[in-house]
């Protein structure tokens, strides 16, 4: 089944990449601001959908050969790698530190490891979304 | 961490090592690598032995667990001592017997050896351990070893039913262990062997003592196959013959004789303990050898005299720990010396059944039949694997001048002794002993005779036999020699082993006799014990001579339906059977069902505990006006719901989803949440999305099919879940029983750097609950794909 709709497609071009945006945003602003990984990677994985919606299955895995199982568990893997990390420098499990850091361009900025912990959250999100729907869509009866 | 916790990880470590290295040492027998491990833990723990002295018991502790009592620590004296020279010294002979008896091109050897270290350092750890748990810990492990060894030719149908079984049987008793572990820990507070035994008279007292002691019991039962668990061991055969002969014969199965010796001190004062033991173990004697004479197969014969001879070491412990009562205890001391007899068996057990082991196993690997029907009459051409078959045998029989002789004296002594101390008809235990003695020497000549002299058919054999290479009689030669050294030389033990260990598994009895020494030896003059030898010798050739006759029609009189095989059978389908037909009542493949059970439990859950307890609260003083914007999306969300109700297809049913969803995400934005409001509008979108994409695949909407009942089971449900969560929500509101958390919570920017106090909670403060979810929501995810991916692929065979 493949359908084209012209104006449908236009708009999505433009559309995926201000959804991307703003979902990387998101994830980066859920510091301090509405946002997180969780609402970040639902984000992403809206605009992903609209692209399937918008082309077809096959397009969009030329255009973004990435395969979501493996972006799940990498996520999976990220989040309680930074656990780990914390019973190495010996601190109780999942123990997030912060701290604040002058950086070139950015200025004063503060870096956190519970954002690595959400950067894996994000991944998780978006990997296990884009699995079931794509693999829901790609069977047929 | 000592050298002993480093001696105990050693065959761990090489658990991974040989798989490891498997592809780079394929041009040597792996056998040669594993062969390192138990040589060297024998050079380690042989460094302890002196034939003059005993050793000095030490301990040695790591804290693993310390919050709840459970300690990594080891406890080294004479009796893990003998084990841990068992373990090694018969392992090391059994692996290089191994490398001779498995391919090396056939076989996957990585596996066997893995398995085999796993195994090793399994035993050593339940042998060395002091703390219970982590002795409960290492003993599990023994069992899915020899699990993975029974099943090592897994393509064998009986392999895997003999694993299985061997699984179930043993691991049954390992529960009722631990269970009997954990009461003897609410006893005493302790885990430690050591100090348990200390904490002494106070454990007589309490009621639970004597259940702890039975379910102990139980596991040891199990694990050293008594009646009426002894069913295990002969489907264990399907294992190869080398894991025959050390597990099933030499080391694992003597595990339940090691619990119960090292639960003497504790258990040994109760008459409980005492006879439980020498009645279960003298039903398997006797069980034991009239079942063997049955067998054709040799393995399966040689697994039925295990079992009878592991019921004869359990006897003697049993006849032993009546020492420490304190009803006999003027003839302790001659109860010790069923101990000192028990310890000696095992000992000459595992050394001649080890060696008969690895002859039927040469006999198998030469001739490729087991069967005693079809051999017979190679004795000129395997020589020397008849003179070691020979020993052994003799050594079973309990004739001079090998080891089992001795111990077979010491053991009717215990038993005449048993008589003479106790009322008397009791003299019926050492004449069904003697009975069962028979059978062993009859079993023990058609181990002899039945394979190697006699007629012979070489159209019946597969190969045409020869003696065996040196590398594989190596192995049973040395364990031959040693049940000859034994018989000549037992003081090599008796200061050594025998005494101290025997002195520690009565150490109250020994604080009064602290003088006590033991004499063993072959001869003890003309007594009634050399009297039932003759005996037995007569009437054994008598009735081996003529087994031709009363063989079949003695075992035709027992029916087959009543064996214990059978009844295992049979308890294993009605199992599945009842089961199934549990399972099939609820889970019907429906998933209305399965939504109405949760449904359901829920409501009764929830009402109950509310009402049930007392604690439903209406309490509306605290809460704010409502005001007429609220009223709107709430009136909003009840038409959508109803509309839902009413709609005649799917794709209306959705929208009004869609519509409750949204005006939620409304309520979340008066509240001023915005994380939640955007949350929930994005996932309304993605699984609008999910909606329309399953659509494709769900049936039509019928509603003509679903009756009345249906749809008010449904309308019960329904309302039940609204109700109870309403009610919930409204109790929750007015019931403030503690102090809220939200005031650590302000602190986020604090303590977590992060001004999102929302964000800080989920990627700080509750970070384990994240992580927790996404794993969840990935196995979810993983599931979906699997279940759609395994359907697409079924369907494309």
């Amino acid at each position: 089944m493949k359908f084209t709709d012209v104006y449908l497609q236009t708009a999505t071009k433009i559309l995926v990449f201000i959804i991307m945006t703003f979902s990387i945003y998101v994830l980066f602003a859920g510091h301090h601001n509405p946002g997180g990984g969780f609402i970040g990677g639902l984000i992403t994985a809206s605009a992903l959908v609209l692209l399937y919606v918008a082309f077809d299955l096959q397009t969009v895995r030329e255009v973004i050969p990435v395969d979501f199982k493996k972006l799940a568990a990498a996520g999976v893997l990220v989040s309680v790698l930074t656990g780990v990390g914390s019973l190495v420098l010996g601190v109780p499990f999942l123990s997030q530190t912060f701290n604040y850091f002058d950086l070139p361009f950015l200025g004063k900025t503060e870096l956190a490891t519970a954002m690595i912990f959400d950067l894996g959250v994000y991944m998780c999100v978006v990997g296990t979304t884009m699995t079931i729907i794509t693999s829901i869509s790609e069977d047929d009866i | 961490m000592s050298t002993l916790h480093l001696a105990i990880l050693l065959p761990f470590v090489f658990v991974i090592i040989i798989p490891l290295l498997y592809k780079y040492t394929r041009a040597i027998h792996t056998g040669w690598i594993a062969l390192l491990v138990p040589v060297t833990l024998f050079v380690y723990f042989i460094r302890y032995f002196s034939i003059n002295e005993a050793v000095e018991p030490t301990i040695v502790s790591i804290p693993w667990i310390p919050s709840i009592g459970i300690h990594f620590s080891l406890y080294l004296d004479s009796l893990s001592l003998l084990f841990a020279l068992l373990i090694t010294g018969i392992g090391s002979l059994v692996v290089l017997y191994s490398i001779f008896y498995l391919s090396k091109d056939r076989e996957r050897l990585n596996l066997f050896y893995a398995y085999l270290m796993l195994f090793m350092g399994a035993m050593l750890g339940s042998v060395l351990s002091d703390n219970l748990m982590v002795l409960y810990s290492f003993w599990e492990l023994t069992s899915v070893s020899s699990f993975l060894l029974i099943a090592y030719w897994y393509q064998r149908k009986r392999s895997r039913y003999g694993a299985q079984k061997a699984m179930y049987i043993t691991m049954t008793g390992g529960f009722s262990m631990l269970l009997g572990f954990i009461i003897l820990y609410v006893i005493t507070d302790t885990f430690s062997i050591r100090e348990i035994i200390a904490s002494g008279d106070s454990l007589l007292s309490h009621s639970l003592f004597i259940p702890a002691m039975f379910f102990v019991l139980l596991g040891a039962f199990t694990k050293s196959a008594q009646f009426p668990f002894h069913i295990w061991l002969p489907d264990a055969m399907e294992a190869p013959t080398p894991i025959s002969a050390y597990l099933h014969s030499a080391t694992m199965v003597k595990a339940g004789v090691y619990l119960v010796a090292r639960l003497t001190p504790i258990f040994g004062v109760l008459l409980e303990w005492s006879w439980t033991i020498i009645i279960v173990g003298m039903i398997t004697l006797t069980m034991g050898s009239f079942n063997a004479l049955k067998q054709y197969d040799l393995k399966a014969l040689l697994a039925f005299s295990t079992i009878s001879q592991l019921g004869l070491i359990m006897t003697l412990l049993g006849v032993g720990s009546l020492a420490l009562n304190a009803g006999y205890e003027e003839h302790s001391l001659v109860f010790a010396g069923a101990l000192v007899a028990g310890i000696f068996h095992l000992i000459n057990h595992s050394v001649f059944k080890g060696s008969l082991f690895m002859m039927v196993g040469i006999l198998d690997h030469e001739t490729g039949t087991r069967d005693i029907r079809k051999l017979g009459g190679i004795l000129h051409l395997m020589p020397i694997s008849f003179t070691l078959t020979v020993i052994g045998a003799f050594s079973m029989a309990g004739l001079p001048p090998f080891s089992g002789f001795i111990s077979k004296e010491m053991f009717f002594t215990s038993l005449v002794e048993l008589t003479k101390h106790s009322s008397s008809w009791m003299a019926i235990i050492p004449v069904i002993a003697w009975i069962a003695s028979i059978f062993t020497f009859i079993y023990c000549m058609i181990i002899i005779f039945k394979s190697f002299t006699g007629t012979y058919h070489a159209e019946l054999l597969e190969r045409k036999p020869h003696e065996a290479p040196f590398g594989m009689l190596a192995s049973p030669a040395l364990l031959s020699i040693l049940a000859i050294a034994l018989f000549f030389f037992p003081g090599l033990v008796t200061t050594s082993i025998l005494e101290p260990t025997v002195k520690g598994m009565a150490p109250q009895l020994f604080a009064k006799h602290s003088d006590w020494h033991t004499h063993v030896a072959a001869w003890h003059g003309p007594n009634l014990e050399l009297l039932m030898t003759i005996g037995i010798i007569i009437i054994g050739i008598f009735l081996f001579l003529k087994i031709d006759k009363w063989k079949t029609p003695l075992f035709e009189l027992i029916p087959k339906r009543l064996s214990l095989f059978t009844l295992y059978d049979k308890a294993l389908v009605n199992m599945e059977k009842f089961a199934t037909k549990v399972t099939k009542a609820y889970m019907t493949g429906s998933t209305t069902h399965y939504l109405s059970y949760i449904f359901g439990f829920m409501i009764i859950l929830v009402l109950a505990t509310l009402f049930g307890t007392g604690s439903f609260i209406l309490d509306t003083s605290q809460d704010s006006p409502i005001e007429w914007y609220e009223l709107v999306i709430a009136i909003a969300t009840v038409i959508a719901a109803i509309f839902i109700l009413f709609a005649k297809s799917r794709l209306m049913s959705i929208m009004g989803v869609g519509v409750i969803g949204f005006t939620i995400s409304l309520y979340f934005v008066i509240f001023r949440a915005p994380d939640l409001a955007l949350t929930q509008l994005v996932v309304e979108t993605i699984s609008t999305a999910l909606f329309l994409l399953c659509f494709y695949f769900l049936p039509k909407m019928k509603a003509n099919i679903e009756s009345i009942k249906f749809k008010l089971t449904n309308a019960i449900i329904a309302v039940g879940v609204g109700l109870t969560l309403t009610l919930m929500g409204l109790s929750a509101y007015g019931y403030r029983v503690f102090d809220p958390i939200a005031e650590y919570f302000s602190e986020s920017y604090k303590l977590a750097g992060a001004k999102n106090i929302v964000n800080a909670i989920l990627v700080d403060f509750r970070a384990f609950d994240t992580m927790l979810e996404i794993v969840v929501l990935f196995s979810a995810g993983v599931g979906i794909y699997t279940f759609i991916k395994l359907r697409s692929a079924g369907r494309n065979e």
